[in-house]
């Protein structure tokens, strides 16, 4: 009954039929893991008066599939369907060796309004392991699903799940004479992207502050770089650097209040503090060399950065006033582009190995670097907010796309997106629950 | 495009051409006209012997409005400088003028680290100018990184083809 999914290439295909206003991407499983949790979550119940906004279970389904985690037992061998804990009879799911059993029901109260319950039930105990009941609208329902695979994702497994949480992304469309640059925001499985941000110049390093209420990026409008802040809900952006030369790489302290990022305005490129109500400047670093790309430690004490003022590009990190410098990387002639874990006890990065751009781990502890992916062009990784999964961009067949990896290496999702070059992805901190 | 690239590398790229590089338009200031799409001709005869190139001429380095670098460098070459030079030259000889270096990076490895790259090519180039006499303040200096490649493809032809600084005149 256990699917082996390393032997399945390309395991499980999720199009979104049913929703077509959303199928612009697929997500293929190429790599997974041995065996997962065996899972089955039940179609929940419909009480209504037309049909559902959202199914429910699938997309729960497809989370804790997506995870690598898990292996869901598909509904046709199922024994009974219940819809609640008084339905559930332990031995039909002991005899399909389900491990952990989901079931729920979705009741239409009135306009717009939905009432979800959803259990989830430790087979072999026979006991519930959470139950919620949610009142919510249909445009919710989707959000909902996915807080509720947080909620099951972490009762059996122990990590807080990610589910419920956002990427940002460039997209270019177009030729090489007239290219359009997209920033966007979807849902962390690649649904329901909007287009914040639309250029006919470059868009580069989206970075999401701690809130996951605004985004930082570069945008190229007037043909240099500056650097800008935008609200993410209301779409109002703030100018933040434009000074002379670069103006790039932002990354959020975490309380929120500042900017680390990079100005040449002194002859070359340099870390700097900015403020953002007062816009008073810190210079952090000093040196001759490319000093670039910070990012802060969640403890808000370090910054690491790339430089190359040892001949190639190498991590460094420095107390978050400038002081105490030291190399983080030894190995390989290129490591770069660092982004923090959120427990700071780890960075990911791209390090180049045998001539191609790999995504990698440097475990700040012991200094210790571990390279996850093989490909030649891998790049722009960040961590999801629970440290189990990394996001990066790769390209594939000359187009830009997008690969989630856990951060072991051993599952990997790739996100089809149906057009355009897909880059620079940057994974949301947690948000707002319903 | 590959075809104008062709051209580019063995340095016979007029004005006109290079101009189509970039998707800014060079304006025909006063200036411009002396590196007008007439260059080749003139640069044809100007001291060549039978069956010669004027490959080298003042004009011909001026008509290059590319250089370009080797991976994760900013060191020009001899070529590549004499073009500089060429540049800084007229720049002296016409006061009047500003001149725009935009810098560019191949797709491999980080953004933000090619930015900066982009950047430090601009400089080198500007640094040749400001030797023979250009001040600082006449020279834009950009870069766009990995952001605007000449050539889209994912191998070392396209990689050495975007590995550059474009040299640009009129307003920015």
């Amino acid at each position: 009954m256990r699917r082996t999914l390393a032997s399945v290439l390309a395991a499980v295909v999720l199009a979104a039929f049913q929703f077509p206003a959303h199928a612009v991407l697929t997500i293929e499983i190429t790599k997974g893991v041995e065996s997962g949790i065996p899972v089955a979550v039940v179609p929940f119940s419909w009480q209504g008066y037309q049909a559902p906004p959202q199914d429910i279970a699938e997309v729960i389904q497809a989370d804790l599939v997506r995870s690598g985690r898990f292996d869901a037992i598909p509904p046709a061998d199922f024994l009974s369907r219940p819809h609640s804990d008084k339905e559930v009879k332990f031995k039909d799911w002991r005899l399909i060796k389900a491990e952990a059993l989901v079931v729920g029901s979705v009741r239409e109260l009135g306009a717009d309004r939905f009432q979800v319950q959803m259990q989830l039930f430790d087979v072999f105990k026979g006991t519930q392991l959470a139950g919620y009941r949610y009142t919510v609208a249909g445009r919710q329902m989707r959000k909902l699903a996915h807080q509720m695979a947080d909620i099951i994702y972490e009762k059996l497994t122990g990590h807080p799940g990610a589910f419920d949480t956002r990427i940002a992304y460039v997209t270019v469309e177009g030729g090489a004479s007239g290219r359009k640059f997209l920033l966007r925001v979807a849902d962390s499985d690649g649904y329901g992207p909007q287009t914040i941000l639309e250029s006919w110049q470059p868009l580069m390093s989206p970075s999401w502050s701690a809130d996951g209420k605004r985004l930082a990026y570069v945008s190229f409008e007037n043909r240099r770089s500056m650097v800008f802040v935008q609200d993410v809900a209301s779409g109002r952006r703030t100018k933040v650097a434009s000074f002379g030369g670069i103006n790039s790489a932002p990354a959020w302290s975490p309380d929120g209040r500042e900017l680390a990022l990079v100005l040449s305005r002194d002859g070359n490129p340099e870390i700097y503090r900015i403020n953002l109500a007062t816009k008073a400047l810190r210079r952090l670093t000093q040196h001759h060399a490319i000093d670039t790309e910070p990012t802060w430690s969640p403890d808000g004490k370090h910054i690491v950065f790339t430089s190359d003022r040892s001949g190639g590009p190498q991590l460094y990190r420095m107390n978050a006033d400038g002081s105490g410098v030291k190399r983080l990387t030894f190995e390989g002639g290129y490591n770069a582009g660092a982004n923090y874990a959120h427990d700071g006890k780890s960075v990911t990065l791209v390090s180049r190995e045998k001539g191609g751009y790999r995504i990698a781990i440097l475990d700040l502890r012991n200094l210790a670097l571990q390279v996850l992916t093989d490909a030649r062009l891998d790049e722009s990784p960040s961590f999801a907010p629970n440290g189990q999964m990394i996001l990066y961009a790769t390209e594939e067949q000359g187009r830009g796309v997008l690969v989630a990896i856990s951060s072991d290496g051993r599952v990997r999702n790739l996100l089809k997106f149906q057009q355009g070059d897909v880059r620079e992805p940057a994974w949301s901190p947690y948000g707002t629950k319903l | 495009m590959t075809k104008f690239a062709t051209f580019l590398t063995i340095g016979l790229l007029t004005l006109g051409l290079a101009a189509c590089g970039g998707d800014k338009k060079l304006k025909g200031e006063a200036g411009d006209a002396g590196v007008g799409s007439d260059v080749t001709s003139r640069g044809i005869g100007e001291g060549v012997g039978p069956g010669g190139e004027a490959f080298g001429s003042e004009a011909d380095l001026r008509a290059r409005r590319r250089v370009h670098f080797e991976f994760d460098s900013s060191a020009l070459d001899a070529e590549s400088r004499a073009v500089a030079e060429a540049h800084a030259r007229y720049l002296v000889d016409n006061p009047d003028i500003r001149v725009t270096l935009e810098g560019h990076a191949d797709e491999r490895g980080t953004r933000e680290y090619n930015l900066a790259l982009g950047e430090r090519r601009a400089r080198s180039v500007a640094q040749v100018m400001q030797a023979l006499g250009v001040s600082r303040d006449r020279i834009n200096e950009v870069s766009f990184g990995e952001e605007k490649p000449l050539e889209l493809g994912h191998g070392e032809a396209a990689w050495s083809m975007n590995r550059r600084v474009e040299i640009l005149y009129g307003s920015y």
